[in-house]
């Protein structure tokens, strides 16, 4: 399945008593009811790996293109009314600043890796602390509140998977806790943060931007506050949006769906 | 600004220097400006973290076509996100550098972040342990290092050497899938033989934060095209950068009026 089509419910899998296995694309499951199918004998699978590093990637991509000021930099390019470019047009530097992962799985160890080569502070918060030698490799520093990355951080990145303790894991409190030149980057779910709160912290410039690859919904009703505001970069879900990854997810969700089928054990099963 | 013509040296007779904010001097007559006993200097210093910032950021955001996916975001005609709408990856992707001078190299290291094969042609070959630090492989011709990239980087300076450097040959040389990226100066580049190769699709986008002129004129093919990023010339434009190219400039300055060994004299 794609996208969360179909929806899987109790009508459509009495509809299809044979169904052995639904292969999920992406890592993401927190829009499958897992008990529902378990009780039904539906196995699960998912594509946890391959979206790594186009998830990183693009992680990186929204940090710099925020903090650049790119899209207003192209609208200004290219505007029909620009007649000059001024010279007091002014973003903030990504290089030496301070970033602040929330959730140190695959995906955020691998902005880690990448945040370095920029020379960036790292702080991470996560459930468990990684282990010495991972964080040095990376030179990360664990907050085990997360009060504490919030306070110290100018790039706030959100990659923890969605689960009822990570819903609305940041509000109105977290932002406040935030610096006002800071910035939210969200490539995890767009649940993960209370999205009124937000509005209402970047109307009133309690945090200086955010720059979100997930919403809730996708897309976002067309008349939604988000998508008026300047300080806001907002990207259609396209974390794992390149030919080589999709290819990949497809080539996994075969196996798992061929596994399954066979009554063998299932790559990459969600158990 | 202000433009430095024989009009205004002949008016100030005590110049003794030029402290010239950002690296590039292409815009200064040089010749002239010695003949009357100027001194110049720059600030390669300071440019170069950010700079390498934006061409890393410009190649991220045209490899995952960011500029089009903001756009979709929030069109008021958009009622779903397209499952087949891709961009092209970047991890363990070839970037070509052209131009491994300091701000050449502070890409190659953010790039080898991102796992990338890199090549790069120079004038001359960095040390090995340069290349080593980085995983860099030289290219002594730069048709190699075009035939072989997802993604050129141009980070030369702009001198009569490196004047329209990439035309319609090189262009032509380059993969098909493959974005060119300028982060040095407009001139650089043949802008016609781009407009005709993004156009004929030879190569897949460019991103540029240069241009010839700045900026374009507003009815220009190049603003037109949808495989293209333009940023306003923003490689230093960030708050810490202008504080640190003043004071580059300042010391600069300061050394030659003290008859002081001048840090970046040109």
């Amino acid at each position: 399945m794609w996208y969360h089509k179909p929806v899987i419910n109790e009508e459509l899998l009495q509809s299809l008593p044979n169904l052995k296995i639904v292969a999920s694309s992406g890592v993401g499951i927190d829009h499958l009811d897992l008990s529902l199918l378990s009780s039904y004998g539906v196995k699960v699978s998912n594509t946890p790996f391959v979206v790594s590093t186009d998830t990183a990637d693009l992680g990186m991509a929204l940090i710099l293109a925020s903090s650049r000021r790119l899209v207003e930099g192209y609208q200004m390019a290219v505007s029909p009314d620009t007649e000059y470019f001024p010279a007091d047009w002014l973003g903030a530097e990504v290089s030496g600043a301070t970033l602040g992962i929330v959730g140190m799985g695959t995906i955020g160890y691998k902005v880690a890796e990448r945040a370095k080569a920029f020379e960036m502070k790292i702080l991470y918060h996560n459930r468990n602390q990684r282990n010495k030698e991972e964080e040095s490799a990376v030179g990360a520093i664990y907050c085990k509140k997360i009060d504490d990355l919030l306070q110290q951080s100018d790039f706030v990145l959100l990659s923890v998977n969605l689960t009822p303790q990570t819903h609305k894991l940041i509000g109105k409190r977290e932002l406040e806790l935030m610096k006002p030149t800071a910035t939210l980057i969200n490539i995890s779910r767009g649940l993960v943060v209370d999205q009124d709160a937000l509005v209402g912290a970047l109307q009133n410039k309690v945090i200086k931007a955010a720059a979100l690859d997930v919403t809730y919904p996708e897309p976002l009703p067309r008349d939604h506050p988000l998508l008026k505001l300047k300080s806001v970069i907002i990207t259609p879900h396209i974390g794992s949006a390149t030919k080589k990854t999709r290819h990949l997810m497809m080539e996994n969700m075969t196996e798992s769906i061929q596994a399954g089928l066979r009554g063998l054990p299932i790559p990459n099963e969600v158990i | 600004r202000p433009t430095i013509d024989r009009e205004l040296l002949e008016s100030l007779p005590n110049l003794k220097v030029i402290g010239n904010s950002g690296v590039g001097v292409d815009h200064l007559d040089l010749k002239m400006i010695s003949d009357f006993g100027v001194k110049v200097t720059n600030t390669p210093h300071a440019v170069a973290d950010p700079t390498a910032d934006i061409g890393v950021a410009l190649m991220l955001a045209s490899a995952r076509r960011l500029v089009e996916g903001c756009q979709i975001a929030v069109s008021p005609d958009t009622k779903y996100f397209a499952v087949d709408w891709l961009g092209v990856e970047v991890t363990k992707a070839t970037l070509g550098i052209i131009g491994m001078g300091r701000i050449g190299y502070k890409v190659a290291q953010r790039a080898r972040a991102f796992d990338m094969r890199i090549l790069y042609h120079n004038r001359n070959q960095r040390r090995k342990e340069e290349e080593e630090a980085v995983g860099a492989h030289y290219c002594k011709k730069m048709e190699d290092l075009l035939q072989q990239s997802d993604f050129v980087m141009l980070v030369v300076n702009l001198t009569p050497e490196t004047h329209k450097l990439i035309g319609k040959k090189e262009l032509g040389l380059m993969k098909p899938t493959a974005t060119l990226i300028n982060i040095s100066r407009g001139a650089v580049i043949d802008q016609d033989a781009l407009v005709e190769a993004l156009q004929n699709k030879v190569i897949r986008a460019a991103a540029l934060d240069v241009t010839y002129p700045e900026p374009l004129p507003r009815d220009h093919p190049l603003l037109k095209l949808n495989n293209i990023i333009i940023t306003p010339h923003i490689g230093t434009a960030t708050v810490q950068a202008l504080c640190t190219m003043a004071e580059e400039a300042i010391a600069n300055m300061l050394a030659v009026l003290n008859g002081q060994p001048i840090p970046s004299e040109v």
